[in-house]
């Protein structure tokens, strides 16, 4: 009796331990109860760069959600971290030593612009992290980091790329123009745009008749324009920040600035805030821009991620466009993810060469990057402001109004000119 | 030449109507009762962003909003006070522990503004916005010229309240003696509660001829301190028409360096000067 208790024991044990293995099949731990990769990042939530900065963690959030949804990175979820730093760039080393040192992240992104990544480099770099930057203008030229890669599209050139499309479109024009004003902010971004417009003026042969700089807090731009008109310029180029855009645009309307081409690289009149406001005072402005929704730019998957995020806007407090940053946040987030997945790991020195040697398609291109870590191939494009009738936002979302006046591989409309013709 | 630097005269002068719209409330609050309220300029951003939500919605024209919000905001007023009394004043506290709490007040206001309005710079739409008048040749467009006319109204009016009304007379007494107005049995609290609460419903008017002149977003306030205070001091810390002069100056100043030597120039010409005036005399220009 007992050995035959012990014989049913022994069998129960073994048919439960069959039944254990059959269910049990080999010893990883599944996907879904894989720790998430936390990514890390310093953003301007506040602060002057807020508008921005803002509208670009949606564009993270956003390529979070789908990474998600279409099952991670290397099978598992990913969580952004991220911190407000105030606009502020002295805050930016703390955020990242936390990130890494306390948060534990596994990747990064850059915040935004150039003054906020800059003082993140030193501590990114110590650690060997890939720096996937977003929109710093030739920051690297002073670090020379291998793993460092930026999304704005101003190729290897930077500086000089962000004005060449304006002035070689004005001298495709009839009559020529000869003489130019230059007109900055002082400040980083515009200051660095405006060594590139007098290498490229300068390149091209024509005549500066007038440089000068701003304080950004200027409040009236009317004694600039006057000034600058009593130069007689033909083309006015101006590099500038959004309050700075919109003063000078209500100037030259008002003073009546008589240049046959007027713009720039004028921050601010990328987002609905100041198209809105603005309105018709904008026909005939040329700006840089790196996405408008023009057919000559429909790359698979931008439109869905275009009515996403615009979809979400409102309730997030954003740019209700999102053409500007969020199309190449998103960007970031798929190179990093096609990086990581074809190197099977998140070894940052393995996805940072990788990085380095590959075309990655996204929503915004095929982006391939030159050895400095800018694009290969500059897309800055020159964007001409046409047919604005009213100050409505609907507008905005067709083709035809903000018109790629350059580059000529993605132009989808004839640049007017002269511009004292064009503005009402 | 000419018709440059009358055009950069005519800007200047403009644009220092502007600048005593926002100051005007400092120079009472600062200036009469001695209350150190950094936080002035984010209640004039309160005040333009107010006005662009009602004319965005609504279509009203923001200057209507913000004389029909003025009673709110001297409301607002009255309570920052009393909290700013209670908490530091009456403990004599008020130096330092006061501004640490008007830049607490500016910040929160800041923050508050990027919660309801968004980041991003707002402007606003009135028929006149687009019209520029030339007489000649000398540019008036009434981006300019409306805020500078509304200025010079409240000013007035201010002025005529705090020099003919008892109230007014109060004020004055409380910046020059408070235990003196005591003894004659008003109460300088509640004179101080209601001065500062009117220098706190200027910024409603102040905050949309602002937004008339220039886009504004939530943290544009911290690039106004400097310069706000720079006018109260030079005009004579308590005299209004001292703050006008004062305004005039600066923009003047601005506008001048500007067109003839450069942008640039102009902050530290309009600073520089501030510094000989109050070289040649420490109590401003019409400073006693």
């Amino acid at each position: 009796m007992k050995n035959k208790l012990g014989f049913l024991l022994r069998a129960h044990a073994l048919a439960a331990a069959v039944f254990a293995l059959s269910t049990w099949s080999a010893p990883v731990v599944h996907a879904a109860d894989a720790p998430p990769i936390k990514i890390g990042l310093g953003m301007a939530l506040t602060g002057g760069l807020a508008g921005n900065g803002k509208a670009a963690l949606l564009g993270f959030q956003l390529w979070a959600e789908d990474v998600n949804a279409h099952g991670g990175i290397l099978g598992r979820k990913v969580e952004l971290i991220y911190y407000d730093d105030q606009s502020n760039p002295s805050t930016v080393p703390g955020i990242y030593s936390k990130l890494l040192d306390i948060d534990k992240v596994e990747l990064v992104f850059s915040g935004y612009a150039t003054n906020q990544i800059a003082p993140a480099m030193p501590i990114l770099m110590e650690r060997g992290m890939v720096v996937m930057s977003l929109f710093a203008l030739s920051l690297n030229d002073k670090f020379n980091y291998p793993y460092y890669f930026d999304i704005q599209p101003t190729g290897p050139g930077g500086k000089v790329e962000l004005a060449r499309g304006f002035f070689e479109a004005a001298l495709a024009q009839n009559p020529k123009p000869q003489t130019v004003a230059i007109v900055y902010a002082d400040a980083e971004f515009a200051k660095t745009a405006a060594e590139g417009a007098r290498a490229i003026v300068s390149q091209l042969g024509l005549k500066v008749v007038y440089d000068k700089s701003y304080p950004p807090t200027m409040t009236d731009y009317t004694p600039v324009v006057r000034a600058m008109q009593a130069t007689n310029p033909d083309i006015v180029w101006v590099g500038s920040y959004p309050p700075d855009s919109a003063g000078l645009i209500r100037a030259v309307n008002e003073v009546g600035l008589k240049a046959k081409m007027f713009g720039g690289a004028m921050v601010g009149l990328q987002f609905a805030s100041l198209k809105t406001q603005l309105g018709p005072l904008l026909n005939g402005v040329v700006f840089f821009d790196y996405y408008v929704p023009e057919p000559t730019l429909s790359f698979p998957g931008i439109e869905e991620f275009v009515k996403k995020y615009q979809a979400r806007a409102g309730a997030a407090g954003v740019d209700p466009l999102g053409f500007y940053l969020p199309p190449f946040a998103y960007a970031e987030g798929q190179i990093l993810a096609q990086a990581a997945q074809a190197v099977g790991s998140l070894d940052q020195k393995k996805m940072g060469e990788y990085i380095r040697a590959n075309t990655f398609k996204t929503i915004v291109g095929d982006i391939k990057f030159h050895a400095n870590g800018e694009w290969a191939t500059p897309r800055v494009l020159q964007v001409q402001y046409q047919n604005i009738k009213d100050n409505s936002l609907d507008q905005f979302k067709k083709p035809g109004i903000q018109v790629i006046v350059y580059p000529d591989s993605v132009k989808s409309g004839q640049l007017l000119y002269p511009y004292s013709d064009i503005k009402r | 030449m000419l018709d440059l630097f009358a055009n950069a005269i005519v800007a200047g002068v403009l644009l220092g109507g502007l600048y005593a719209a926002v100051t005007v409330g400092l120079s009472i609050a600062f200036g009469m009762l001695d209350v150190v309220n950094i936080a002035h300029p984010a209640f004039v951003l309160l005040g333009a962003f107010l006005a662009y939500w009602f004319n965005d919605r609504f279509g009203l024209d923001p200057i209507l909003v913000g004389v029909a919000l003025a009673p709110v905001f001297f409301v607002l007023g009255a309570i920052v006070y009393r909290i700013y009394y209670a908490a530091f004043e009456r403990q004599s506290k008020e130096s330092l522990r006061g501004l640490a709490f008007f830049f607490g007040v500016l910040f929160v206001t800041e923050v508050g503004l990027i919660i309801a309005f968004g980041a991003d710079y707002r402007l606003v739409h009135t028929d006149y916005l687009r019209t520029t008048y030339s007489v000649a040749g000398i540019g008036f467009p009434l981006r300019l010229v409306v805020p500078f006319l509304a200025s010079l109204l409240m000013i007035t009016a201010l002025q005529l309240l705090l020099n003919r009304s008892f109230f007014g007379r109060a004020v004055k007494a409380v910046s020059q003696d408070s235990t003196a107005l005591r003894l004659v049995g008003a109460n300088p609290v509640k004179i101080k509660m209601i001065g500062f609460a009117l220098s706190i419903a200027t910024t409603s008017v102040a905050g949309a001829l602002l937004i008339l002149v220039a886009p504004v977003q939530p943290s544009s306030a911290r690039e106004f301190i400097g310069r706000m205070f720079a006018i109260c001091v030079l005009g004579g810390m308590s005299s209004l028409p001292g703050m006008i002069i004062a305004s005039f100056i600066l923009g003047v100043a601005e506008s001048v360096t500007s067109t003839f030597y450069g942008p640039s120039w102009s902050p530290a010409v309009a600073f520089g000067f501030l510094l000989l005036v109050l070289a040649w005399r420490p109590a401003g220009l019409l400073g006693r």
